[in-house]
């Protein structure tokens, strides 16, 4: 096959999309496009080893990007717009020269933005956590030795950027709106288990609480964070404040293209968007029967499983061959402080959610979710043998009573 | 094909025993441990995909 292929995002799922592209046949030209001047590199580290100053960006190189697949990266380059009619993706260059770039086949793999707090642009000390250039920012500013950290949101990157934070000996305080931590994801009572697992690790936990504002002063000319003022009334004193209050799907460049927008691109579920246009990883929002719902999931598995998907899907169109169905179990992990959290599945908050191995006082343990006999979730601590064999159970197709009954014999 | 663990990167998250369990496995102690060294051909396959899916970059393969 020579046909042209364009990739936006040269991150988990556009690289190993080009990767699967390349080393299925594809010989023409694969063009993979990013705004982001850095060389390939994976995101999960950015949270943990980058910023406890464990590791340094070499060691978060993504490997296939540094593999020879005969790729034109066009890095610091930012899709603007497309026509899929003509076939012709618009892209700006880093010294603002816009171009257009003629194409057959196109992948969709811009991931998604961390969200900020609105009004907060340009004030000193305060941070995301999405990209490489984030991290270092914070990490020099941790470097400095702040006397508090405020990290907002008590989801997954603010939990891990508490625990580094912790790990660094510097006080944290870690503002949740919710009544428990991932309470959404996990449900009430895992929610509950991870809040103590913060305030055994030192953390000033505030939850239920919002944000009224930041508070700033000028130091030395420039607009510096010192505090944050919350709804219960208290305002914290910090140097520092990282907002982990999720992200926002990079589909602003395909905007009047007539594809189907919804928070992500709305896909089928081979992940093709439109013909001989397929989208993968954070920002693809696709159909899954396991589950009975549409999905779009944040994790870095499904973003490697879902690039290689969709370099498939474009290869079964060019071959004529049946396309393969994606709809595997979403599998993630997050790492806070000694704690290894993994989750298999899907659970509603609202599932039932029992323990089947350890305890969670211990916090070492496995639990399963259900809807009525419906197994949707795994969940360990600290427990990775279990979470992987009782998610091969899952994928099976064992339900909830079954999966319980094995649990017991692992 | 020979395998190769670095075992200062893997943190026993047992991603690769759920991708190939006949060589790789995690026990109750956290540690993983390889059980076949030297896998057949006939398991290239997953023992790439291993590589590729361990987050912590910690497989490679050696031909020797
Ligand atoms: C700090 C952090 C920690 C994480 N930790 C974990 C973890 O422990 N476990 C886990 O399972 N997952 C984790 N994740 C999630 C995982 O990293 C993501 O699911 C994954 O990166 C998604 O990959 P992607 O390729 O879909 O999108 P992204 O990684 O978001 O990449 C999209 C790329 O597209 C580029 N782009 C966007 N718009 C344009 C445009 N218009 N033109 C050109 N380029 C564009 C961006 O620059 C970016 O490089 C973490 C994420 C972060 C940020
Ligand atoms: S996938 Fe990698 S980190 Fe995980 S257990 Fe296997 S070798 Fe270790």
């Amino acid at each position: 096959m020579n046909s042209t292929t364009v990739i936006v995002g040269a991150s988990l799922a556009g690289i190993n999309a080009a990767r699967t592209l390349r080393l299925n046949g594809q010989t023409g030209p694969i063009v993979v496009v990013d705004a982001d001047p850095e060389r390939p590199y994976d995101r999960p580290p950015l949270s943990k080893q980058m910023l406890t100053g464990e590791w340094e960006p070499e060691k978060i190189l993504l490997p296939a990007g540094k593999e020879d697949l005969d790729l034109d990266f066009r890095l610091g380059v930012r899709a603007k717009a497309v026509d899929l009619g003509s076939r012709q993706i618009t892209l700006e260059t880093p010294n603002g020269n816009v171009e257009t770039s003629a194409f057959d086949s196109l992948v969709i793999a811009s991931g998604a933005a961390a969200r900020r707090l609105p009004d907060t642009a340009g004030i000193a000390g305060v941070h995301v956590v999405r990209t490489l250039a984030d991290s270092l920012s914070l990490r020099a500013d941790l470097d400095a030795g702040p006397s508090r950290v405020v990290v907002i949101g008590a989801g997954f990157i603010g939990a891990e950027v508490a625990s580094s934070c912790r790990k660094r000996g510097l006080d944290v305080t870690l503002v949740e709106a919710l009544p428990l931590p991932l309470e959404r994801i996990l449900g009430p009572e895992m929610g509950r288990v991870c809040a103590q697992v913060h305030i055994e690790n030192g953390v000033d936990l505030r939850l239920g609480t919002g944000v009224l504002q930041l508070e700033t002063a000028a130091v030395d000319g420039v607009e510096r964070v010192v505090g944050v003022a919350l709804t219960d009334g208290t305002t914290v004193a910090a140097d520092v404040v990282v907002v982990g209050i999720g992200v926002s799907v990079n589909t602003q460049w395909l905007e009047g293209s007539g594809l189907n927008l919804d928070d992500g691109v709305v896909c089928d579920d081979t992940l093709l968007a439109a013909p001989g246009v397929v989208a993968a990883g954070d920002i693809a929002r696709y159909p899954s029967a396991r589950f009975g719902r549409m999905l779009r999931v944040e994790h870095w598995e499904t973003a490697i499983a879902g690039g290689e998907a969709a370099a498939r899907r474009l290869l079964a169109e060019e071959s004529g061959e049946t396309p393969a169905v994606f709809d595997p179990i979403p599998w993630f992990w997050s790492d806070q402080y000694d704690r290894k959290i993994q989750l298999a599945g899907r659970p509603m908050p609202t599932d039932e959610c029992v323990v089947v191995h350890g305890s969670t006082e211990e916090f070492r343990f496995v639990a399963l979710y259900g809807d009525g006999d419906r197994l949707t979730g795994v969940l360990g601590m600290n427990r990775p043998r279990h979470v992987v064999q009782l998610r091969a159970i899952f994928e099976e197709g064992a339900t909830f009573s079954q999966a319980c009954e094995r649990a017991a014999a692992l | 094909m020979r395998i190769v663990v670095d075992f200062d990167l893997c943190e026993s998250n047992a991603v690769c025993m759920g991708i190939a369990p006949e060589i790789f496995e995690v026990r109750d102690d956290d540690f993983l441990y390889v059980l076949d060294e030297n896998p057949p051909e006939s398991m290239r396959a997953k023992v790439e995909e291993s590589v590729q899916r361990c987050p912590k970059q910690a497989i490679s393969i050696a031909e020797d």
